[in-house]
């Protein structure tokens, strides 16, 4: 149990709290107000899609294009259990009946997908995004293409915490385990893995499955935190969105991804009044950063509070010195 | 009771008859070479028998206690049965350290599941901390253990081999699978690796099989070897046998007029 | 019965048209291995020019048809050059995302430009009905499936007898031995580019005439069912992209004309999905396996 509460542990802790002391003093000190905070609310909710993206792109290679699908059974699963129960009991009954229906659909989805490889499983994942939206689309309960609105809003700066930060420790313990390091090994060498006893499927299927669920997670909290949600809200755009985090941020690096859905938080927030411009920015953005950095700006490297003085001496380095060409 | 029982293995392409009614028997403890021309068969009868290809025919047997058919599974239930193999073209992780290469083949050893992982509480941080000490293990027994931060990929070429070889172990297997382990390999190197086999065989009471170009290397320490030709078992014998061997010199050196 | 043989000729019709789009998917898959996402984007900007042609310069409708092939084919050109030729030799996820930045990218550029808006395909053509033994056709469908199939036979041709296809064809199957044989590489993708994106021109032009409305999202859903057209025919296949093109179409037609239309999309997807899974090489492909 030692390690458990190792000095770094520890650490982490108090910069956890700092970080929710210091943004619950600038929200009752009113710095932060009612529209920042959305910008914080629509951070916090990429934060834990981008890393739950991350975990099936980034740590185990599979290029899922299907995500916002998982995201919406979460977010409509919440909305309809908050009609019935307008209370946080009705959010988290929603958010743990979407849990067990993303748990259910997303193995129906990865058994027989995650077979494929590369390209193909893109192009799978991606219909079946497809297909979830239009099924939600027809459906009475979800009230067709007009959605659902007026979801009570009731989330609150505490409760967005205790989720990131969950889902950030889920995500960094999966990567910092015997089942991360198989999901790495998959992503490196398929063949290399099953060579050495690494069940390719099975560990596709958990990551995949692990990343769902997450995903819906981070619905509910969007339904609870918008008001509304409607089918065309969780189509390909939303997927792609998130993919943008995880490639921006890096493949394979979750400090990445809070990074880059921090950033990106903050310039949809400044670029707003310029609508459609910020799209061409963010898909220039991802063209480039896939040209010049295929691998996100972070690589698959982990940027932490006890590494970040090492990582911004060697950035000035770089940038002092003249670009290295890689090998 | 052999280890190993190779039944009449056939596998085609196609039209292609790339191993052909194969049948030889390895004995536990034995080191044994397969050679033969290059496009012989003999990759793709390694590939059969640690199952990337399923073969078209034929059985491949494992006596473990019991015997165990092989032909039927997957490579990675193979590995987990306990027979593990290198690649003719190193497959390292090449982006990953050292150590993390080897943890990664211990994955069967280690004591938590998905749970575990996930919270990192229980029994976590102990099995941990024990898979990491045997992984440092297996690295100074080839005494890699001081590069263990060092990315696969900065490895000399030899010591890439080294590592390979060292993480097919660390999935705790007793049969081993070497593809052309001295591929590439300077006379100095591969004279390193000769006795490198030979001593972790020893110490670890492993039974191997190695393709090998290098003649060398075979004839000093493999007590049997076994002759691929198009596809056909030609020769079995000792390397005595097999140098005086006409349809062995035939199948190198092609027909004399 | 006689229902039956109209959905199968409103299923053809709108077949051609995923055929033609399945075929710039298919040339490229064949000859750089990627699935160049940005492909329905291409379809549309090609729908948006040849509306232009027509209504900016008062073009004649065939003219707006080459010249909206032409502009579309150096887009095509434009986006091998600038984005996909520095990934050639990156990872394939690398160029997937690419494909599907530029996608996005093109799309929004669209949107900056012409704005939201549905335009309406300027009715060039008179759409005549005609009526043989109680079945509707009328002139545009007819016109879509006379010109996609020419658009095909010229295809065809093009590969299996000239030396640029002989050269594509050489290209598709090793690059490196191509570009040995004094074939250049760079030149023939390119080229390979510029076809496929003019044929999706060409099938943007004849869904604008179809179904009257031009607008930046119109690319997605046709792109992605000439996708699985061309999965289902075989990627990589030329003939493939057409079996699997009049496939799609025809199914497509049924499941909206005797089941429902709200579900005819779903319906495509999971083909997509079955087929990826029972035979992913496709109706014509061969399984391949990685070699150790």
């Amino acid at each position: 149990m030692t390690a458990l509460f190792s000095k770094k542990n520890l650490l982490w802790v108090l910069f956890a709290i700092g970080v929710f002391i210091l943004i619950q003093v600038l929200i009752q000190m009113r710095i932060i107000t009612p529209h920042y905070r959305f910008m914080m609310y629509w951070i916090s909710i990429y934060i834990i899609l981008g890393v739950s993206l991350n975990i099936i792109i980034g740590i185990t290679g599979q290029l899922s294009l299907g995500h916002a699908g998982f995201m919406s059974i979460g977010a409509y699963s919440a909305a309809i259990m908050l009609r019935e129960d307008p209370s946080l009991s009705g959010l988290f009954a929603g958010m743990a009946i979407g849990f067990v229906i993303t748990l259910v659909v997303s193995f129906v989805v990865a058994m027989p997908t995650l077979k494929l490889k590369g390209d193909y499983l893109a192009i799978a994942t991606l219909g079946v995004g497809e297909i979830i939206r239009i099924i939600i689309l027809n459906m009475k309960i979800t009230e067709g293409a007009r959605g659902i609105s007026n979801i009570p809003h009731l989330i609150s700066w505490p409760l967005m915490f205790v989720f990131v930060v969950l889902a950030i420790i889920v995500a960094s313990n999966f990567k910092n385990s015997a089942t991360g390091r198989a999901c790495i090994a998959i992503r490196e060498d398929e063949i290399a893995a099953e060579s050495l006893g690494v069940n390719p499927v099975k560990y596709k299927v958990i990551a995949f499955m692990l990343g769902a669920v997450m995903a819906s997670v981070a619905g509910a909290l969007y339904a609870t935190t918008y008001y509304v949600v409607k089918p065309e809200t969780f189509g390909i755009n939303t997927s792609i969105n998130i993919l943008i985090i995880v490639v921006f941020g890096g493949m394979g690096s979750l400090s990445g991804s809070i990074v880059a859905a921090i950033f990106i938080g903050i310039t949809n927030t400044l670029l707003q009044p310029y609508g459609e411009l910020r799209a061409i920015i963010y898909a220039a953005i991802l063209v480039l950063v896939m040209i010049f950095r295929p691998k996100g700006l972070f690589g698959d490297r982990e940027v932490t509070i006890f590494t970040i003085k090492d990582d911004l001496i060697r950035g000035i380095q770089r940038l002092t010195r003249r670009k290295e060409k890689p090998a | 009771m052999s280890l190993l029982r190779i039944e009449k293995i056939s596998k085609s392409f196609g039209g292609l008859m790339a191993v052909s009614n194969v049948s030889f028997n390895v004995e536990k403890g034995s080191l044994i070479g397969l050679i033969g021309p290059n496009g012989a068969g003999k990759t793709t009868l390694f590939n059969v028998l640690t199952g990337v290809y399923a073969p078209s025919n034929g059985k491949v047997w494992l006596h473990k206690d019991v015997d165990i058919l092989l032909s039927d599974k997957k490579p990675h239930q193979i590995a987990q049965i306990g027979v593990a193999r290198t690649f003719q073209n190193i497959r390292l992780f090449k982006e990953l350290t050292v150590l993390d290469n080897i943890k990664i083949a211990m994955n069967q050893q280690v004591e938590y599941g998905l749970i575990g992982s996930l919270s990192h509480l229980g029994v976590f941080h102990e099995a941990e901390h024990t898979i990491h000490q045997k992984a440092l293990q297996i690295l100074a027994m080839v005494s890699l253990d001081k590069l263990a931060q060092e990315k696969a990929k900065n490895l000399p070429y030899g010591k890439q081999r080294q590592l390979e070889i060292a993480r097919a172990l660390a999935t705790g297997s007793k049969l081993l699978f070497l593809d052309e382990p001295a591929a590439g390999m300077n006379p100095q190197e591969t004279q390193e690796l000769t006795s490198f086999i030979a001593s972790i065989r020893k110490k670890m009471d492993l039974t191997i099989v190695l393709i090998e170009h290098d003649m060398s290397l075979v004839m000093k320490i493999c007590e049997k070897i076994f002759v691929l030709d198009y596809g056909k078992l030609i020769a079995s014998g000792t390397p005595t046998q097999i140098k005086n061997d006409p349809r062995v010199i035939e199948a190198y050196l092609g027909e004399e007029e | 019965m006689t229902q039956f043989l109209q959905q199968t000729i409103n299923g053809l019709s709108i077949g051609s048209i995923y055929a033609l789009i399945a075929l710039g998917y298919t040339m490229v898959y064949g000859i750089i291995k990627l699935i160049n996402f940005a492909h329905g984007e291409i379809f549309m900007f090609g729908a948006y020019m040849g509306m232009l042609g027509i209504t900016m310069l008062g073009l004649p409708f065939y003219a707006a048809f080459v010249l909206s092939m032409v502009l579309t084919a150096i887009l095509g050109v434009v986006i091998e050059r600038v984005a996909y030729k520095p990934l050639r030799n990156s990872s394939r996820i690398a160029a997937l995302i690419t494909a599907i930045g530029v996608s996005f990218l093109i799309q929004n550029l669209m949107l900056r430009i012409m704005g939201a808006r549905i335009y309406a395909f300027p009715q060039v053509i008179n759409n005549q009905v005609f009526v043989f033994f109680g079945l509707r056709v009328n002139l545009i469908q007819m016109i879509i499936f006379v010109v996609s199939i020419l658009l095909m036979i010229g295809l065809q041709l093009l590969v299996k007898k000239t030396k640029l296809g002989r050269a594509m064809r050489a290209v598709s199957v090793d690059k490196d031995a191509a570009a040995l044989m004094g074939i250049n590489v760079n030149n023939i993708i390119t080229m390979t580019f510029a076809i496929g994106s003019a044929l999706a021109a060409a099938a943007g032009i004849m869904v604008g005439l179809y179904y009257i409305r031009v607008f930046p999202f119109m690319g997605f859903t046709p792109g992605l069912k000439a996708f699985v057209a061309a999965v289902f025919g075989g990627i990589g296949i030329i003939p493939g992209a057409m079996i699997g093109g009049f496939s799609i179409g025809l199914i497509e037609t049924y499941v909206a004309g005797y089941g429902s239309t709200l579900y005819k999309d779903a319906v495509v997807f999971a083909i997509l999905i079955i087929i990826l899974l029972v035979k992913p090489s496709g109706l014509l492909g061969k399984n391949e396996k990685e070699k150790v």
